[in-house]
């Protein structure tokens, strides 16, 4: 039973990496008040630079840095057209996902069945042989352990230092800002580019790590289900954690499931439940307005321009 | 550092220089791809022209590609004119596409034609309703996000479909090949002579006059006009916005299931993975190339047809994945907003990055 349990409890960790890593990366683009939909297009194009490097290359580390860089390259289109050109946020994040879908099935076709980098489970020596506990945080993939770190150093960032205070006041009141003498398009242009850091280092855990190897449409909506989660967990890194678990037990359960061949519930309703779920996180988060109303960034998705 | 400033009147023909830059872009963005490839563009094209304009049959292809498109078009403009986003035409038409092959394999398989047709027709668009009515009432009732909502739900409705045709509802003769057995001949849409075009096409067109003479010409499409405008005026002007939001998406919902029809009985005859391949999203696209005007929504859909045909050809004639078509599509629609700030707005190019005063 503890058996099962610490399986259980580790495979969700391992399953909400890239969703945790997504929602936080999401979290500093929306604080920043620009919103971008184009999450799982970043995802997906990070996913297989990361996947194309590591096979050309052999290194983990240049596999790593590409898709990383990838998503934030991808992410600088949104940047340009929603803060430089003032085009429609909503759209614009939209066609990013659809660019970057075609970017990665055009020029992923060669790569699908082919072999790269993968990076393994490393457990922490020590800490990993804590009875449970051990087994489920410590025995992870180094990207887990990044998420560790870079979770709550968002969060330091965002809410402990002056950066963080010039990032929220534009997601805020850019006029204000803008008055004050920050410099608005580009504070927002850095935070739309860091959250595409973000969202590449998590479609590269996916080809790398997760299930390494390269698929068209591998990300499967876990980007749309990462901005649900930012809503959920109110534009604060820390409670993405607990969204990002929610997804990632919901996925080990469906694993256990299947290996147990425990059918309880039917395989395609567990398939379901994850977008199920985050649709249920969303009803409630709207069902408390307030919650909603005081969390978001004032200015989220409020275009800025200086009248003369 | 590049100055942005608003018109002091928008550029006239807005929406013709919109486009234009939509298709100058794609077409741009198109050259660097092939030639980083090391295809020389002007063959690419070339390829892409004659695969779509060769041949009465080629360009049969486009308006069959295009049929679906206008639906999903539509249910897009439809709900964008009330500033809604429906993102889940693709859902809508999975759903579509279930009850259209529910009516005529299980429900009605014995009836002719002249009653079959009407009712799946019918129960397609009710299928789309109900699927859209989820998004609906959530905004509606609880003022939940139906951007996310929508899309989520595409992803149900797909596993949905695919366990219907995987399981229950798998052709039993069909040697474990994926899919419904094929629907009767009385639910098979007519096709017009030696192409695949159905009459689906001219339904579609149908739909986009209906649809803008009812948002031109009557009082509901007025209403929903005026609240996608200006949804405060209209909130004292005493409109029912919960009720228009609930009537504009089943409508919007209506269309994407037609379009699940179309392809059910229209070409591939039964429930099989090839109903969601993506023409629900492809439909934001028509819906803003054209404006989110009905009419100029299935000139949207052919050019996007016509893409689609012209990637295929692309595969075939010099093996490029003819996913390229979608990195084009995005292209367009990033060219379309660059297109519209250009006609909103001056751009200047200047050294200096501080405003003068």
């Amino acid at each position: 039973m503890i058996e099962d349990l610490t399986f259980i409890a580790q495979i969700s960790i391992k399953s909400s990496v890239a969703v945790l890593l997504a929602t936080v990366g999401g979290i500093i683009t929306e604080r920043s008040g620009v919103l971008n939909l184009g999450i799982e297009g970043m995802m997906l194009v990070g996913a297989l630079a990361g996947f194309a490097a590591g096979h050309f290359t052999q290194s983990p580390v240049v596999a790593v840095a590409a898709g990383t860089m990838a998503g934030g390259a991808l992410s600088l289109v949104h940047a340009f057209f929603t803060i430089a050109l003032r085009s429609n946020q909503v759209l614009s994040g939209l066609a990013l996902t659809i660019l970057g879908t075609g970017l990665a099935n055009f020029l992923g076709r060669p790569l699908i069945g082919q072999t790269g980098v993968r990076i393994r489970q490393l457990p922490i020596p020590y800490l990993s042989d804590i009875p449970v506990i051990g087994e489920v945080f410590f025995n992870q993939s180094p990207f887990a352990y990044a998420a560790y770190l870079l979770v709550p150093l968002a969060w330091f960032v965002l809410f402990r230092t002056r950066t963080g205070l010039v990032l929220r006041a534009v997601g805020e009141d850019a006029r204000s800002a803008d008055v004050a003498g920050v410099n608005v398009e580009l504070t927002r242009t850095l935070s739309v580019f860091v959250g595409g850091l973000f969202a590449g280092l998590a479609g590269t855990y996916l080809s790398l790590s997760y299930t390494p190897g390269w698929k068209e449409t591998m990300t499967g909506g876990q980007g749309w289900i990462a901005i649900a989660m930012i809503i959920f967990c109110t534009w604060n890194p820390l409670l993405a954690f607990f969204g990002a678990l929610l997804f990632g037990g919901l996925t080990a359960l469906q694993f256990f499931f299947q290996a147990t061949s425990m059918d309880l519930i039917p395989s395609y309703v567990l398939k379901m439940l994850p977008y199920l779920l985050t649709i249920g996180v969303l009803v409630l988060v709207s069902a408390s307005s307030r919650h909603r109303k005081s969390a978001s960034p004032a200015d989220l998705g409020v275009p800025f321009y200086r009248e003369l | 550092m590049i100055r942005v400033a608003k018109r002091k009147q928008p550029l006239r023909y807005q929406g013709a220089v919109a486009t234009f830059s939509a298709v100058a872009i794609a077409l741009v963005v198109g050259c660097v791809i092939f030639a980083a490839l090391g295809v020389n563009p002007l063959t690419a094209y070339t390829a892409m022209g004659k695969g779509v304009l060769s041949s009465v049959d080629a360009f049969s292809e486009v308006l069959v590609k295009a049929t679906p498109l206008i639906f999903t078009g539509l249910a897009v403009a439809t709900a964008a004119t009330m500033m809604l986003w429906n993102i889940g035409a693709e859902g809508q038409l999975v759903w579509g596409g279930i009850f259209a092959a529910g009516t005529a394999l299980f429900l009605f398989p014995g009836l002719d034609g002249w009653l079959l047709i009407p009712l799946v027709l019918a129960a397609s668009a009710l299928g789309g309703v109900v699927w859209s009515l989820i998004p609906a009432l959530l905004r509606a009732k609880l003022r939940v996000n139906e951007i996310l909502t929508t899309l989520l739900l595409n992803y149900v409705a797909i596993i949905y479909m695919e366990h219907l045709f995987y399981g229950p509802w798998r052709d039993p003769a069909g040697y474990g090949f994926p899919g419904t057995a094929q629907i009767p001949e009385a639910a098979q849409l007519v096709r017009f002579a030696g192409t695949r075009i159905s009459i689906g096409f001219p339904l579609a067109l149908l739909c986009a006059v209906f649809l803008y003479y009812l948002l031109k010409k009557s009082i509901w499409g007025y209403q929903v006009q005026v609240i996608g405008k200006e949804q405060r005026a209209a909130h004292y002007a005493g409109f029912n916005v919960t009720g228009k939001i609930l009537t504009v998406m089943a409508l919007s919902g209506a269309f994407a299931g037609l379009a699940g029809m179309t392809e059910v009985c229209g070409i591939h005859y039964r429930l099989q993975t090839g109903l969601a391949v993506g023409y629900g999203y492809d439909g934001i696209i028509v819906a803003w190339l054209a404006g989110l005007n009905p009419l100029a929504v299935p000139f949207a859909a052919i050019l996007l047809g016509a893409l689609f045909v012209g990637g295929e050809q692309l595969q075939s004639v010099l093996g490029l994945p003819s996913s390229i078509s979608l990195i084009l599509e995005g292209a367009l629609l990033f060219g379309l907003f660059a297109g519209q700030t250009l006609a909103r707005y001056t751009l200047t190019f200047s050294s200096r990055s501080e405003v003068p005063s």
